[in-house]
């Protein structure tokens, strides 16, 4: 069957802002899915606010719009653009949900919008567990036994039914499993399932017998309207059931099952499938397999793409987004070729011959009293992926993409190796981040596999292999040197077959790790490249797409190049701080060079990303983003040239060995890039340009530190140097607390010294984005923060362009921005961030380099600085490119962070220099205020039309409380009620503003969290105080959190919400527009001269 | 350290081999019997099952490389066993790993070392496939014993007769007739199997179907075939070439018209000789779990278990008496045919999968409806 003719415009939603749980993966497969569509001749409307993705760059669909991701955005943008159809699957959990809203408030069909790829039914079926229980049933498969509660009570019934502990706890319709967890007693179960009700968007708590320590397998699945299906690929678990599948290190395809097994597996999948009712398209079946006797049951399924989808993409070379799209439009499994062979159809089964390993990466360390122990509830931030020819290979591959420190399965005296017995028994039965060195370490002190693997549910074939790369270390050690090692070829090459890396090599045997690579070089020991072909080299593969193997034959030799060669290197997993935002950045990279004539060789280790798929370079090389496997690529493709300054700090980490080892970096020169973050030439630099800096000073030690905090006088601003995301970065506002942050500090550092700035207090920060080639400086957008300076830009809502600024000032910006790009030779992009004080312009700092900022600049004005800055690299003039000058907005883009408190109960839920968000919203509106506004939403904190707003100004800077009686009284006048604490209260009524008093928690009661639980206050104004924060500031913050409360924590925050909100009653109706009619107005007004 | 045992520099030394007729030596560690083989080297991609592989008689006189590189993970076990015995000459994998299974009952390796079967572990096998693929199926010397220069296995690899022209079937078939089935079928209609390397899933799922199931020597007469009045005649799967069993074709015409027949990869080709077709051989074949199949008259896709080196030429059949059916979507090759004028039908990949998708069980239901019977 070929396509359908019966309709012609499509709607697609996207995923929104990164969150956990909801990460670049569907940037992935919406990208491909718009890609798909259009080449069909669709005509493709897109809806995200997420500004970081590569799938709302304007030339992806034919209207982008960046519009909150609510249903009266939708029902705007439907009403505007009349689609034939909306395709609701790849957009994850916030498609479906939205999807399913539309349709049953009655939008879908008052404007005749058919759901494509998964009808409203089969989203319920899906997702509703009594509905998909029953259906289990229908087809025989077992679910584990369970019963959903819409109250305390209710849920105690279903508990007492079921019989025993430990219970599963899952809400209903939420990201991730966001608020379930595993309950071992009445106690435990009683917090979750309160937690999980307030969580649920309908209320819901599903409570399930447990299954921990099962075996967790995912299918991924395809089905045709004909009913053709195939799996794409099998997924193992290597932790057992309780942890959630996206904090669990799996292993593709599965290793312990027969092929009775797998079959049952795969018939039960296909069979959940149709139950279900998934036409078209690809979904996920999660499985659970008791290891003593093979007892089946089913967990879930999701009809659409997921996280594990991108994975199995990545895994296997099959783009199940492309060809599901391809499937919701009418297309059948056999009538679509698979891409990466051509030859044959994509109905079939990709065979692998290689192993697949995927392992998370965590960010406990951000929010520190949060528990580390993984539950059922996401936690992880991001992952890699690895592909070893063995799973040896690829395990060690994964834990040195993961850049946690260890080169491989590395022991860590320091850490696991300091546990007694006792203590090491029960970190190996606890879930964490670092279980699997737990089990490294119980296995290298001699404990039975059979014990460990009692203790942890992990499986014994995953242990024993672990076990044989712990014992062959032993022979390793046999060889004594280095020279030992070079004279066994064979030893030397069985080390590299089990995948230890020359970093790992060279600690054992105490050498440089340029000396264990110059040893494997003379004697010829180079890894070879095999290509992932999604048949096990059954046919020939089209698509390059390749990663590194020891102990093959080497493949086909390269095809002579072309054309000049750049290698571009991504930013490998996810984390705070290092995400879409560089993925982007280096996706831009690829597209713009292949425009120019480049052939592009993309170097990462990242399964979530757009830049990790097969298309987006002329050749993709899946690998860790280390020295070592960076080099092997470089020389094997023999590249003209390196990008390093886009994917983040992790390749800028790379850049000054690379080059050593004659790799040609182009752009900046890593050491302009070095020298940046060194204070002395920054001090220069800043004098020569005639920008003043906070007073500051750099220490090594702790005593140092204290000398400078005392000279330059407290607060102060402590932060490690080379670092992304702020990482131990804190204002210290007294000396007692000086010690503890300067600790965390030196930590970060890593034997670099620590820098103490003076603190500007009541400051307003501006960050700046330029790209230069030599010749000139061209300004992408100057950015005005709405929060205060301290909080870092990543956490901080933003507009383009500024509006509280005088104009004269912005310009004194644009020229320092422009003379510090000369002053450092910038040949790229680079990004600095100034503080406003009182008119005067300070400098906080200057990185040469892509920023987390350049999507959203790029996204604001319209212009792709990331392309343009790697034509500018690769040698070409932005006269020639043709971007001379700033491009003037007429509407306002309003940047938001979303941030991820709701998932580390028991951590502070303050905004500090040290970054927390995962993602990233954007607002745009012709009116600046309906760009906040619209911001908010887009983030999930709408401000409340109307109802109590209880209000908390802490009484350390009197020029807060004069600015909150004014906002009070505006407040009051727009028909809100005022809430505040007594002091406040009492202040607020003397300035003649209506106010009622509740206590701080610590008074008495009725306080404010009684208040938000009556539902009197729906909106919490807390301007916290100091550096330590007071209890009730945290029990409240944690509290808005918890129940999503929206919740403003400055004053200039506040006051950009109050002009939003009248701007909102200003407008009968919710207004969208497109980017592309957006850009079109920004074109035709014209650049001004920068 | 706890059971991670490692005879590394054992492994490092490589003494066993595998030598093709090109000359081209591999070597890898022994792992399996201490004993050395020739055979046909072929590949299969399938990602699970290798103990339905070996113990598919079908692989007789063949070298079965595995592209999947962990192999043993699930051990051995007797449910799983697709007849009596390892057929496979040899096994090349990868890695060799000891098991972890709820059902496994002996290592891989104890099974190979029991049936007296050499193994080569440490194997690139997808350089291997690489060169197979590139250069098509090779004769080759499986020295697991390390007694024989790889000079000397190459000859003996080159003076091999190999598999072409072959009667490999009548060396694994059933030397007398037996009963599958028991007495709780006895009243059932019955379906008479030849057996040219049977697999024990078809018989399961012929009984599954309600059919007592009698199995017979390859060189059974159709006469006596007939004799037992059987609903209905499989022909079954086999080794080697179809066109060194002139007798069995010979046999399968003088059933034609008279009893519904099925039959299964050698069966299929087989029945396509009987049919008046030619078969021929497959570059490197199909060895498989991942193999699209379309039922040209459904329009629909299946996804099949392929073991096959040779094949029925889709230009040998006439279209007045055969029928072709189904085709391979990989490579366009005949995978199914259904006979004009007579009730018979066959399919050159395994509805019985065993490993892999079952897909294609409906096709013992067809076989049901062939015979009146749905």
């Amino acid at each position: 069957m070929p396509r359908r003719d019966d309709i012609s415009k499509i709607l697609l939603i996207g995923a929104g802002p990164i969150v956990i749980g909801q990460a670049c993966e569907f940037d992935y497969s919406g990208a491909q899915a718009c890609k798909a569509l259009r080449e069909e001749g669709y005509e493709v409307v897109l809806v995200n606010s997420n500004p970081a993705t590569i799938m709302t760059d304007p030339g992806f669909a034919d209207r982008t719009y960046v519009e909150p991701l609510t249903e009266e955005a939708l029902t705007a943008i439907i009403r505007r653009e009349r689609p034939d159809a909306l395709l609701p699957t790849m957009g994850g959990q916030t498609a479906l949900n939205l999807a399913v809203r539309l349709e049953e408030s009655g939008v879908l069909k008052r404007y005749q919008v058919e759901l494509i790829g998964a009808t409203a039914d089969v989203i319920r079926r899906a997702e509703d567990r009594g509905l998909f229980k029953k259906a289990m049933a229908e087809i025989g498969l077992a679910v584990p036994r369970s019963g959903s509660a819409h109250s305390l009570e209710e849920a105690r019934q279903v508990q007492a039914e079921i019989g025993a502990w430990p219970v599963i706890l899952r809400p209903g319709f939420t990201l991730g499993g966001a608020g379930g967890g595993i309950a071992r007693n009445a106690a435990e179960f009683e917090a979750i399932c309160a937690n999980g009700l307030a969580l649920s968007p309908v209320g819901e708590v599903l409570i399930e017998e447990s299954v921990l320590g099962w075996k967790e397998f995912e299918m991924e699945v395809m089905r045709d309207r004909k009913d053709n299906a195939c799996i794409v690929c099998s997924i193992e678990n290597l932790d057992p059931m309780g942890v959630h599948t996206g904090d669990s290190i799996t292993v593709a395809p599965a290793q312990t099952l027969t092929d009775r097994e797998y079959q049952a597996l795969r018939d039960a999948s296909l069979a959940v499938m149709r139950v279900i009712g998934v036409e078209t398209g690809g979904a996920n079946v999660q499985f659970a397999v008791n290891p003593s006797d093979g007892r089946l049951v089913v967990i879930e399924m999701n009809p659409r793409v997921s996280r594990s989808s991108a994975l199995a993409s990545k895994a296997t070379g099959f783009p199940i987004a492309k060809i599901a799209a391809k499937l919701a439009i009418g297309y059948t499994l056999d009538e679509l070729p698979n891409d990466i062979t051509r030859s044959t159809p994509a109905c079939f089964e990709p065979s692998l011959d290689y192993i697949v390993v995927k392992a998370p990466r965590f960010a406990f360390e951000k929010f520190q009293g949060s528990d580390d122990t993984l539950t059922t509830q996401m936690k992880s931030v991001g992952e890699t992926m690895a592909i070893g020819r063995n799973f040896k290979q690829a395990l060690q591959k994964a834990l040195r993409s993961l850049e946690i420190g260890r080169a491989g399965l590395v022991r860590r005296a320091d850490a696991e190796g300091q546990l007694a017995d006792a203590e090491l028994e029960k970190a190996v039965a606890r879930p964490s981040p670092l279980r699997l060195f737990h089990l490294r370490e119980a296995l290298a002190r001699g404990w039975e596999i059979d014990r460990v693997a009692r203790l942890s549910g992990v499986d014994p074939w995953f242990l024993r292999q672990i076990a044989e790369i712990v014992a062959f270390e032993e022979e390793i050690a046999a060889a004594k040197t280095l020279a030992g090692l070079e004279a066994d070829r064979a030893l030397f090459a069985q080390t590299k077959e089990f995948g230890f890396s020359d970093k790992q090599l060279a600690v054992r045997l105490g050498v440089a790790e340029g000396e264990v690579r110059a040893a494997r070089e003379r004697i010829g020991l180079r890894p070879t490249f095999g290509v992932v072909d999604t048949c096990a080299a059954e046919f020939a593969a089209a698509t390059p797409y390749f990663y590194s193997a020891y102990g093959d034959e080497p493949e086909a030799p390269l095809p002579p190049a072309e054309k000049k060669k750049i290698m571009i290197l991504g930013g490998g997993p996810n984390r705070i701080g290092q995400g879409i935002e560089f993925d982007y950045c280096c996706v831009h990279a690829c597209q713009a060079l292949r425009k120019a004539g480049y052939e592009t060789v993309m170097v990462n280790s990242n399964p979530e990303t757009v830049s990790t798929d097969y298309d987006t370079s002329d050749r993709l090389y899946f690998e860790p983003v280390t020295l070592e496997d960076v080099l092997e690529v470089y020389r094997r493709e023999r590249c003209d040239g390196a990008i390093v300054q886009f994917g983040g700090q992790t390749p800028l980490n790379l850049a000054l060995e690379l080059k050593a080892a004659g790799v040609n970096v182009i752009g900046t020169s890593p050491e302009n890039i070095e020298k940046a973050e060194d204070r002395e030439f920054f001090k220069q630099l800043a004098d020569q340009v005639g920008v003043k800096q906070p007073a500051n000073g750099t220490a090594t030690d702790l005593a140092g530190a204290l000398a400078v905090a005392r000279r330059v006088g407290f607060p102060v601003l402590v932060r490690p140097s080379f670092v992304l995301g702020g990482r131990a970065m804190a204002i210290v506002y007294t000396e007692p607390f000086f010690e503890k942050f300067c600790a965390e500090a030196f930590a970060a550092s890593e034997g670099r010294p620590v820098l103490i700035d003076k603190f500007l207090e009541d400051a307003v920060e501006v960050d700046v984005d330029c790209i230069a080639d030599g010749e000139i400086e061209v300004i992408g957008a100057v950015m005005e923060h709405i929060e205060k300076a301290g909080i870092h830009s990543g956490d901080s809502a933003c507009a383009i362009p500024p509006q509280g600024l005088d104009p004269a000032l912005v310009d004194r910006i644009r020229e320092h921005t422009q003379a510090l790009a000369r002053g450092l030779n910038v040949r790229g992009l680079m990004n600095v961030q100034y503080a406003v004080q009182d008119g005067e312009v300070y400098i906080l700092e200057v990185n040469p380099r892509a920023s987390r900022t350049v999507p959203f600049v790029s996204k604001a004005t319209g212009v792709p600085l990331a392309g343009y800055a790697a034509r500018v690299m690769a040698g070409e003039s932005l006269k020639k490119i043709g971007f001379t000058q700033e491009v003037v907005l007429r509407h306002v883009a309003v940047k938001e962070a979303v941030l991820p408190f709701a998932r580390f109960p028991g951590c502070d839920v303050r905004l500090t220099p040290e970054m927390k968000s995962t993602g990233e919203v954007m607002g745009m509106d012709p009116d600046p205020g309906m760009a906040f506004v619209k911001s908010q939403q887009a983030a999930g904190n709408p401000l409340p039309g109307e109802g109590g707003v209880f209000i908390s100004v802490s009484g350390e800077r009197p020029s807060d409380r004069v600015e909150m009686v004014k906002f009070a009284k505006e407040l009051v006048e727009m028909g809100y009620g005022i809430w505040a604490t007594c002091g406040t209260a009492t202040l607020l009524r003397e300035s003649g503003v209506p106010a009622r008093a509740a206590f701080a928690i610590s008074e008495g009661r009725p306080h404010v969290l009684d208040l938000v639980l009556d539902g009197a206050v729906g909106w919490i104004v807390n301007v916290p105080s100091g550096c330590q924060p007071q209890l009730d500031e945290v029990k409240m913050r944690t509290e808005a959190v918890r129940r999503g409360i929206p919740m403003t924590t400055t004053i200039r925050g506040l006051r950009a919400a109050l002009d939003g909100l009248k701007t909102l009653r200003r407008n009968a109706e919710f207004e969208v527009l497109s980017l592309q009619e957006y850009n079109r107005a920004t074109a035709r007004k014209g650049g001004r001269k920068s | 350290m706890s059971g991670a045992s490692g005879n590394w520099a054992a492994r490092r030394e490589k003494k066993a081999f595998l030598a093709l007729a090109d000359g081209t030596v591999i070597r890898g560690w022994s792992c399996g019997a201490a004993a050395d083989r020739l055979g046909e080297v072929v590949f299969n991609t399938g990602m699970t099952g290798y103990e339905e592989i070996l113990t598919d008689p079908s692989y007789a006189g063949q070298l079965v490389a595995l592209t999947m590189p962990e192999i043993g993970n699930t051990g051995f076990n007797r449910e799983d066993h697709e007849s009596a015995a390892i057929h496979a000459s040899g096994l090349i994998v990868r890695e060799m790993n000891p098991p972890s299974n709820w059902r496994s009952e002996e290592t891989l390796e104890a099974a190979l070392v029991r049936w007296n079967v050499p193994a080569l572990a440490g194997v690139d096998t997808r350089s291997l496939t690489l060169k197979l693929r590139e250069g098509g199926t090779q004769k080759a010397y499986l020295c697991a014993t390390g007694a024989l220069s790889p000079e000397e296995a190459v000859a003996k690899a080159r003076a091999w007769e190999g598999l072409d022209g072959q009667d490999y079937a009548s060396k694994v078939s059933a030397p007398k007739a037996y009963d599958w089935t028991g007495d709780l079928l006895a009243d059932a209609p019955l379906v008479a199997v030849i057996d040219y390397g049977i697999k024990f899933n078809t018989l399961r799922l012929l009984e599954r179907e309600g059919f007592r199931v009698r199995v017979l020597n390859a060189h059974a007469k159709a006469v006596d075939v007939l004799a037992l009045k059987p609903a209905g005649v499989m022909l079954s799967n086999g080794p080697a070439d179809p066109a060194a069993l002139p007798y069995a074709a010979e046999m399968i015409r003088g059933l034609l018209g008279k009893v519904p027949i099925m039959g299964i990869c050698l069966g299929h080709q087989l029945l396509g000789l009987a049919l008046g077709g030619r078969t021929c051989r497959l570059k490197f074949g199909h060895h498989g779990c991942n193999h699209p199949v379309k039922d040209l008259r459904a329009s629909t896709v299946e996804i099949t278990s392929q073991n096959h080196n040779y094949m029925v030429a889709a230009d040998s059949l006439d279209p007045a008496v055969a029928e072709i059916t189904h085709v391979s979507l990989n490579d366009g090759t005949v995978e199914g045919l259904e006979a004009k004028k007579y009730p018979a039908f066959s399919l050159q990949y395994h509805p019985e999968a065993a490993p892999g998708p079952h897909d294609a069980v409906p096709a013992f239901k067809r076989f049901r409806r062939l015979m009146g019977r749905a």
